[in-house]
């Protein structure tokens, strides 16, 4: 079966203006690739500032003004252009966004799930796609600021959940929920996804990713590093020292940091963009660096644990 | 020279109460865990503690003094869950991570902050790089007592745990107390010498 969503090679770049007339390019995401197959979750893990909230703007086509976005996009084996993406956003790929701000104020909670349909139909699925989530009717007649925040993201969630997604794309969707509540929510993604739609899961936070993913793709500083399978994780099976030190740096792990902090977008110097703060680079990794296949995963490194040094 | 909250009792008009007789004591040293679902008065109470906010009934004890009772910088300080709303926006960081005096090169080392950060605006920096200054700047000198209100919770477990080993080093040699607030519960397992529900 097709891959729900191919992303090949993507890149994105805004152009900025400095000193009102000097003009560059600033690259934010550099060759990303993933898949993500119906029915599976696929988790993009980075840190804030990796540029992993772009990736979901650039598959529904809603990037700024200013950007630049290069590579490949298919939707169910066709190419995902910007005229398909619009066509099919909202409807066949939806996004779960990040905040509660992205519920109209004004509008209460039904008719922002119809999406302006009025009919008995539209009524009758709404209620159920609330009562689902373990909302009940009396929801439907509240406006945005009477929700508390777990109910909020049900709410989103379930304005997803109402149109049956082919893709349902979820940005950061449990920060500041307790782990029972971040569990509850994540649950939802893995029951969509076992419905047979594929979900991307974009979030800094690895543990909670790590619950419900199938795949986990990691993000350091607009780059994918590796793509592991979840259950790399715990066996002890990481290709790149970047999440190597992810998986370390956990408080039920190691609970160890290393030094330094991500460079920033413009500011990497070439080739490996971990290199200053890894304890495997040679000179080599300033060159170009290959995504390579090692034990069933995929890694951008010369020297990944597991693989031979070449 | 401990700080006491003494039964604490907080509430907003209509809504009933958020806090009520609630009491703590936290040691110098001593790393007390704070953990309890959304909503419970976790924050409201590091407020009272800090002296942003009175509490409704209850008072709060530093070395059996009320914390009003003290001038200057407060001895207890909060570090806050969003840095970006802990900051001015319209102050470069090296200026705001000054506001409580002069903060040593060690300290930022320590950090890992950037020499370069130092010159831009809050808006151009990450929550993670934003929180390392809210840190620094909590460090000052006479303070006694840090309120860590889920400071590292939008952070990757990397920036996490550069944050938590330099101020459990600094807490341990300034024999600094904290209250570490956090739903995650292998964190307060990892950092706390107690733990307390809400």
């Amino acid at each position: 079966m097709e891959p729900v969503l191919e992303v090949k090679d993507l890149s994105i770049s805004f152009t900025q203006y400095q000193g009102g007339t000097r003009r560059r390019e600033l690259p934010v995401i550099r060759n990303l690739s993933l898949t993500v197959e119906a029915g599976q979750v696929a988790a993009v893990v980075g840190s804030s500032g990796s540029g992993k909230s772009l990736l979901a703007h650039g598959i529904l086509g809603i990037l700024p003004y200013n950007s630049h976005m290069e590579g490949e996009l298919r939707y169910k084996g066709q190419p995902l252009t910007p005229k398909r993406s619009e066509a099919l956003r909202g409807r066949e790929i939806v996004l779960v966004p990040q905040g509660v701000t992205y519920l109209d104020p004004l509008m209460k909670v039904g008719p922002q799930l119809r999406g302006g349909r009025r009919d008995a139909q539209a009524k009758a699925r709404s209620r159920a796609v609330l009562e689902r989530y373990g909302l009940g009717a009396e929801t439907e007649e509240l406006y945005p600021f009477e929700l508390s925040g777990g109910m909020a993201r049900r709410v989103l969630i379930a304005t997803a959940a109402a149109q049956s997604p082919g893709l349902l794309i979820a940005d950061e969707p449990t920060p500041g929920l307790d782990a029972r509540a971040a569990g509850r929510i994540l649950g939802h993604f893995r029951e969509i996804a076992d419905q047979g739609a594929g979900v991307l899961l974009i979030t800094h936070d690895l543990e909670l990713a790590l619950t419900i993913a199938d795949k986990v793709a990691v993000f350091y500083a607009g780059e994918t590093v590796e793509e592991a399978n979840a259950s790399d994780f715990s066996a002890g099976r990481l290709r790149h020292p970047y999440t190597n030190a992810l998986w370390n740096a956990l408080p039920q792990n190691g609970f160890t940091p290393i030094p330094g902090a991500q460079p920033w977008p413009g500011e990497e110097g070439s080739g490996c963009p971990f290199a200053p703060r890894c304890p495997r680079r040679t000179e080599a990794c300033v060159g170009e660096i290959p995504v390579r296949s090692v034990n069933g995963g995929r890694v951008r490194c010369l020297y990944p644990e597991g693989g031979e040094r070449p | 020279m401990s700080l006491e909250g003494r039964n604490l009792t907080f509430g907003y008009r209509k809504k009933g109460r958020v806090l009520d007789q609630i009491s703590l004591t936290l040691e110098p040293g001593e790393r007390l865990g704070l953990a309890g679902p959304s909503g419970r008065g976790k924050t409201t109470l590091c407020k009272l503690l800090a002296g942003y906010e009175r509490p409704g009934g209850g008072e709060v004890l530093l070395d059996g003094r009320p914390l009003d009772a003290y001038r200057g910088l407060c001895p207890v300080q909060m570090i806050w869950q969003h840095p970006e709303t802990a900051v001015d926006p319209l102050l470069k960081l090296k200026d705001s991570v000054s506001e409580a005096g002069p903060v040593g090169e060690e300290l930022l080392e320590a950090l890992h902050i950037q020499p370069g950060w130092l010159e831009r605006y809050p808006a151009e920096l990450s929550g993670g790089e934003l929180q390392r200054f809210c840190i620094a700047r909590a460090l000052a000198p006479g303070v006694k007592y840090l309120l860590c209100d889920e400071i590292t919770a939008m952070l990757d477990p990397i920036t996490q745990a550069q944050i938590w080993n330099v101020l459990l080093a600094q807490a341990e040699e300034r024999q600094l107390g904290l209250l570490i607030v956090s739903h995650d519960s292998a964190l307060l397992e990892r950092l706390c010498t107690r733990i307390q529900r809400l």
